[in-house]
C-alpha cells in the first residue's frame, strides 16, 4: 500500500560551476513531469549555470543560453520539454500572466525552470521547488545553493 | 516614424513582380505594421514610437493583450499613411517566430483573419531572417555574400549569408548576449537602463586597460561567445572596490568592461570574415550603435573589407523587414498554408 506524506525538505550546498552543473543534471533525472522550479538569486549567482546542467540531465544537447531577452526558451529533452523562463525584464506576476504564462506554471508535458522567480512570487504554485543562489564573499569559485522542496509525496510501505 | 527609410532603399535584393504586402510583427516587445511594394517601404509603424501620440499613454511592453489592443489601430494607421486601402493589398507577411508564444499568436491570428477575409496569400516569416534582410533595406548597395554580426540585447550571432535561404550560423553566445552584458554590467555599476549607452558615456573618459577583464574565446579559433564570466568578474571586482581591497575609478571600470566586450566582438568578426573570405560585413542590432565598436571594427579591417552599419530604426524590431522579406517570397509564389502554427523556437538553420 502507499500513503501520502507531506514532504518539506531543505538542503544546503556549496558548489563550483562544474559541481553545480553535475548536481543539476543529476537532479533533473529524478524530476517528475509538471514540476515548477523557482530559481532565486542575484546576478552572477549561478541560475543559468544550474539550468544548463539541468537541461543536460533531461537529455538536451542544444546550447542553453540566457533567456533574459526572449523571456521563454523551450527545449525538447528525451522525455520532457524544458521551459526555461527568465523574469528579469518583468515587473510582477500580472506581467507574466499577460504574456500567456499560465500554461508555464502547469507544464503537464514538461518542467518549467524560472530564473528571477522572486519577481513573480505571488503567482508561483505552492508546490514549486524553490532554489536560492548566493555568492560567498571571498570565494570566487563557489556558490551557496539552498533547495527547498515542498510537495506531497506518495510513499510505498 | 515616417520617412526614415530612403526612397531608393531595398532595390538591390528585390527581384520579381510588384506586390503590395502588409507585414506584421509582434514577436516580443513591439507591435508593428508596415507596407512594402517593389522592395520599397510605403509606410512603417512601430508601437513604442507611436503609442504615445496615439493614446497619450505609456508604452506597452511584453503583453499579448497589449499587442491585441494596438494591432487594429496600428494597421489602420499604416494603411492611412501609405495612401492605400485594405483591398489594395496583394499579400500578407507575419512573424511566425522565434519569440513569445502569446505575443506571436496575436499577430499571426490577426494576419490570418485578414488573409482569409481578403482572400490573400500569407507568409509566416522567420524573425531572424527578416533582421538579416533589413540590411538590404538599409544598405541598397549590399550584395551577397556577406557576414552579418547581429548584436543586441537578445542576440550575439555571426551569420554567413550566401543567398536567399542560404545561411550559415558561424557562431553564437553560449550564455548572455552582448547587449545583455552591457545592461547587466550597468546594473552592477549602478547605472540606468538601457545600460549600453550609459556605459559608453562613462567609458569615454576612462582607461580601457585599467582592469584586466576576461575575454572569453579571444585566443580560440572557435567562433563562440560567452559573456557570463565577464559579468561575474565585474561583480567580484566591484565587491573588492566596495570592501576597500581595490581602488578604481568608475570611468576606468566602465571603459575596461566595454573594451572586453568590444574586443571579443571585433576579433570574432575578423575571424569570420577571414574564414569565409567575404569582402563585406554588416553589423546590425542595438549594440551596433556603440561608437567604440564602430571604431574598433573599422580599425581592424583597414579599408580592406567594406563595413556597413545599417540605420538603427531598421536594426531594432520592426515590421518593414517583415513586409520586405514577405514581398521577396510572395512574389516568387512562395506562401504558407493558412493553418500554420506560431513557432516560438523557430530556427533559421537546421540543428
Amino acid at each position: 500500500m502507499s500513503v501520502r506524506k507531506y514532504a518539506d525538505r531543505k538542503r544546503y550546498f556549496f558548489l563550483s560551476v562544474e559541481e553545480t552543473q553535475a548536481f543539476a543534471a543529476d537532479y533533473a533525472t529524478g524530476i517528475p513531469p509538471g514540476s515548477v522550479i523557482a530559481l532565486i538569486g542575484d546576478l552572477g549567482t549561478g541560475k543559468t549555470t544550474f539550468t544548463q546542467g539541468f537541461a543536460r540531465g533531461l537529455g538536451i544537447t542544444e546550447q542553453v543560453g540566457s533567456p533574459t531577452f526572449k523571456i521563454v526558451s523551450e527545449y525538447k529533452g528525451d522525455h520532457l520539454i524544458l521551459y526555461h523562463v527568465d523574469c528579469y525584464r518583468l515587473k510582477n506576476g500580472a506581467d507574466f500572466l499577460n504574456i500567456g504564462g499560465e500554461t508555464l506554471l502547469n507544464p503537464d508535458n514538461g518542467v518549467t525552470v524560472i530564473e528571477w522567480a522572486d519577481i513573480i512570487e505571488e503567482i508561483l504554485p505552492a508546490e514549486a521547488i524553490v532554489i536560492h543562489f548566493s555568492r560567498i564573499p571571498g570565494k570566487v569559485d563557489q556558490r551557496g545553493i539552498i533547495i527547498e522542496e515542498h510537495r506531497d509525496e506518495i510513499i510505498s510501505i | 516614424m515616417e520617412g526614415f527609410i530612403p526612397e531608393k532603399s531595398g532595390i538591390s535584393c528585390y527581384q520579381g513582380n510588384r506586390l503590395i504586402v502588409l507585414g506584421i510583427e509582434s514577436s516580443c516587445d513591439e507591435t508593428a505594421a508596415a507596407i512594402c511594394s517593389q522592395g520599397r517601404i510605403l509606410a512603417s509603424i512601430v508601437s513604442s514610437q507611436e503609442i504615445h501620440t496615439l493614446y497619450g499613454g505609456v508604452v506597452p511592453e511584453l503583453a499579448a493583450r497589449e499587442h491585441e489592443r494596438y494591432l487594429n489601430s496600428i494597421v489602420d494607421r499604416v494603411m492611412e499613411r501609405s495612401g492605400l486601402i485594405l483591398t489594395d493589398l496583394e499579400g500578407l507577411a507575419v512573424t511566425q517566430g522565434p519569440g513569445l508564444a502569446g505575443t506571436l499568436l496575436t499577430g499571426v491570428c490577426f494576419a490570418k483573419g485578414l488573409a482569409l477575409s481578403l482572400s490573400l496569400p500569407i507568409l509566416g516569416v522567420n524573425h531572424l531572417e527578416a533582421h538579416i534582410f533589413a540590411n538590404f533595406l538599409a544598405e541598397p548597395d549590399l550584395t551577397y555574400p556577406f557576414v552579418c554580426l547581429l548584436v543586441s540585447g537578445g542576440h550575439t550571432q555571426l551569420w554567413y549569408i550566401k543567398g536567399l535561404q542560404d545561411y550559415q550560423l558561424l557562431g553564437t553566445s553560449r550564455d548572455d548576449a552582448a547587449g545583455e552584458a552591457f545592461d547587466k554590467g550597468a546594473r552592477i555599476l549602478g547605472l540606468k537602463y538601457p545600460g549600453g549607452p550609459e556605459i559608453e558615456r562613462l567609458a569615454a573618459g576612462g582607461d580601457n586597460h585599467a582592469v584586466d577583464f576576461p575575454r572569453a574565446f579571444i585566443n580560440s579559433p572557435e567562433l563562440e561567445f560567452s559573456f557570463s564570466g565577464l559579468k561575474t568578474a565585474l561583480l567580484y571586482f566591484m565587491d573588492d572596490v566596495k570592501s576597500g581591497r581595490k581602488t578604481a575609478h568608475i570611468v576606468d571600470v566602465a571603459a575596461s568592461y566595454q573594451a572586453a566586450i568590444i574586443d571579443v566582438l571585433t576579433v570574432k568578426l575578423a575571424q569570420a570574415v577571414s574564414r569565409t573570405g567575404v569582402s563585406t560585413c554588416v553589423i546590425a542590432g542595438g549594440v551596433a550603435a556603440n561608437t567604440y565598436l564602430r571604431q574598433s571594427v573599422t580599425n581592424i579591417f583597414e579599408n580592406e573589407v567594406k563595413v556597413l552599419f545599417p540605420e538603427q530604426a531598421l536594426c531594432t524590431d520592426n515590421a518593414a523587414m517583415v513586409a520586405y522579406l514577405g514581398e521577396i517570397y510572395l512574389s516568387k509564389g512562395i506562401s504558407t498554408a493558412l493553418d500554420f502554427p506560431v513557432k516560438p523556437n523557430f530556427s533559421l538553420v537546421k540543428k
